[in-house]
């Protein structure tokens, strides 16, 4: 029970990119596959923010009473990375809505098989 | 000249922000500025290559923080060479893609050149950065650019760019997994340092969880059979110049990343002898060479028998990935030159037939070898170059591939190697057949068609003669740049 209570962060880290992974490759729906692979980023995210995690320590601006220790600090590099990793994704989100209104507009749906069959007709 | 490093991708960036400014005002303006924004970059890379070669490695510290705090930019042999490839074939495609691009997307050509240079810094930053995360910005820079890239084209390239969209973000989020679980392990993200820092840590199931959620990522985005199921749709309805753009180096950095992992993260002594990645890298690579050329041969779209072949050679390289000895990795960096090389003037070649009779069925080229001369004699070329006959450069990285599997005692691969090469020869005959013997039928093209302009053809034909000359001089590669790269591999231990 103390491993489960520890380490729960991974296991939904884990449990988040099982969703998107999913999402991602058994939903049909080109929508709900990008919603799958912002539920995977997410998963992510968190797993390095829980990385950056130290018990009984504050954030990470320097602060008067405790001067320069930097064991009193959280890790503050994982937040960065991720803020930069969230551009990124808000990026790939951006250019994926994008293709996703192109394609509605030539095939008037968003569903695969929809697609692949109005995709067959026209050839 | 320490800050080489650093001007190679700058450039590109600066041209790629420039070019909607200029082409706002003038839409050539866009042209002008990729040619000489990838020229330049061009030159910096080759004069960072001799500089490296003559005085070892440039490292250059951006805003002059010294690693493991700060970035650092790091040209190596390995890196200088790959930095030469790619922004040499970014140039000549660049110069051919003009006319063609007017010809087939002329609303969209400001954005295009825009989006090519992005590409190209993001594929630069890529193989110059010594740092595992600036590697996954510049990873993400040149996807997104990619994918933008594809969707301009017919109406089933949106389709396609969305399904590589979506495998090509998993493979962005797998590599920063992985650089997650080496950065919690290791407390550092320069490559250099957590190399230093890997050997104590070697039992590690968080080491291993990292090179292999890695490996994946760099598995899809370099198609290794079985992840490769974005390519051929994705090269098949881009616009031609975007494809030639695209598969000759893209594919290609991301084989880089791992050779870079293999040699200098991760180090051989891991990779291939704890963890048995390097092995499975080389039985997939071995199965992808063949299910490549196969599939290649039942092909009828040109430009789709040339994605799957591209599968296949991806696999060449693999195969020499996998091999981790001296010989086959000399075979897999002289076969990402000479793919490069081929690949590039095979998919200009593609463009020029578009070009020209806007075809692209096989069954209907029959007769072109009298229309378009010039063009086809750099096909020709081409094609015995992936075939392997000498003198053409193709046979040189297939030899040290087959020596460096003959040295591994894998007799398995040595079959492998010879029996792609037939099955190689197979679809280029059917198309060399269609070209020089067939009589033209109701398919076939117009008879006015004809070599396209200079503009055109002279790329082709240098990326033919170049394929040639490569092939003469192979061994002064061999023995100058590329021996230096495979020093680790001869290291006591590895």
């Amino acid at each position: 029970m103390s491993a489960l209570a520890g380490n729960y962060t991974y296991y939904i880290t884990a449990f988040l990119l099982a969703i998107g992974l999913y999402g991602m490759i058994g939903k049909k729906n080109l929508l709900k596959k990008l919603i799958g692979m912002n539920i995977f980023q997410t998963a992510i995210f968190l797993f390095f923010i829980h990385g950056a995690v130290k018990p009984g320590t504050t954030v990470p601006v320097l602060d008067s009473r405790i001067g320069m220790d930097a064991a009193a600090y959280i890790n503050p590099l994982p937040h960065v990375l991720i803020l930069t990793a969230i551009v990124v994704s808000v990026a790939t989100t951006g250019v994926a809505l994008a293709l996703l209104i192109t394609i509605y507009r030539r095939y008037g749906s968003l569903e695969e098989t929809t697609i692949l069959e109005r995709m067959k007709q026209s050839s | 000249m320490s800050h080489l490093p650093v001007l190679i991708p700058i450039t590109l960036l600066l041209s790629a922000f420039l070019i909607p400014l200029a082409g706002y005002v003038k839409r050539d303006f866009a042209f002008a500025i990729a040619s000489v924004g990838a020229f330049l970059a061009f030159a910096f890379s080759l004069a960072g290559l001799l500089m490296v070669l003559s005085q070892g490695e440039i490292r250059y510290h951006l805003g002059g923080w010294a690693p493991p705090i700060g970035i650092e930019y790091v040209l190596d042999a390995l890196s200088a060479f790959m930095a030469a490839v790619v922004t040499l074939i970014g140039l000549v495609v660049l110069i051919y893609s003009r006319r063609s691009v007017l010809h087939e997307v002329p609303l969209r050509v400001v954005p295009l050149y825009a989006l090519a240079m992005l590409l190209l810094a993001g594929l630069v930053g890529i193989i110059v950065t010594g740092d595992l995360f600036n590697l996954f910005v510049f990873l993400e820079i040149s996807s997104l650019s990619a994918y933008a890239l594809m969707a301009i084209g017919d109406d089933r390239a949106p389709v396609a760019s969305f399904r590589y969209l979506i495998l090509g973000s998993i493979a962005g989020s797998f590599y920063v997994l992985g650089v997650g679980f080496l950065y919690f392990s290791t407390g550092s993200l320069n490559m250099a340092d957590v190399a230093q820092r890997l050997p104590a840590l070697y039992q590690s199931r968080a080491v291993a969880a990292a090179a292999i959620f890695i490996f994946i990522a760099l598995g899809l985005k370099m198609a290794l059979f079985p992840l490769h199921l974005w390519l051929p749709d994705v090269y098949t309805y881009a616009p031609s110049a975007v494809t030639a753009l695209i598969a000759p180096i893209m594919t290609k950095v991301s084989a880089y990343v791992l050779i870079r992992m293999l040699l200098t993260v991760f180090q051989p002594a891991y990779l291939r002898d704890l963890l048995p990645m390097t092995s499975i890298i080389g039985w997939l690579a071995a199965a992808g060479v063949l299910y490549g050329s196969v599939m290649a041969i039942a092909q009828n779209d040109f430009r789709r028998m040339l994605a799957y072949s591209s599968i296949s050679q991806i696999g060449y390289i693999g195969i020499g990935i996998g091999l981790a000895n001296p010989l086959g990795l000399i075979g897999a960096l002289l076969h990402i030159l000479n793919h490069a090389f081929m690949k590039a003037c095979l998919f200009l070649v593609a463009g020029s037939i578009r070009f020209r009779t806007g075809r692209w069925k096989v069954s209907s080229f029959a007769g072109l070898g009298r229309k378009m001369p010039w063009t086809m004699a750099a096909f020709t070329v081409s094609a015995l170059s992936m075939v392997g006959i000498p003198p053409a450069a193709g046979f040189f990285s297939k030899w040290y591939l087959l020596l460096g599997s003959i040295d591994a005692g894998n007799w398995f691969l040595v079959a492998v190697i010879l029996a792609s090469s037939l099955l190689t020869a197979v679809y280029f005959i059917r198309v060399l057949e269609q070209i020089y013997a067939s009589h033209a039928n109701e398919e076939s093209a117009p008879m006015k068609a004809s070599d396209p302009p200079p503009s055109m053809l002279l790329p082709t034909l240098l990326l033919g003669a170049g394929l040639l000359i490569l092939g003469l001089f192979n061994s002064a590669i061999v023995t100058h740049i590329l021996n230096i790269v495979v020093l680790p591999l001869h290291r006591p231990g590895s």
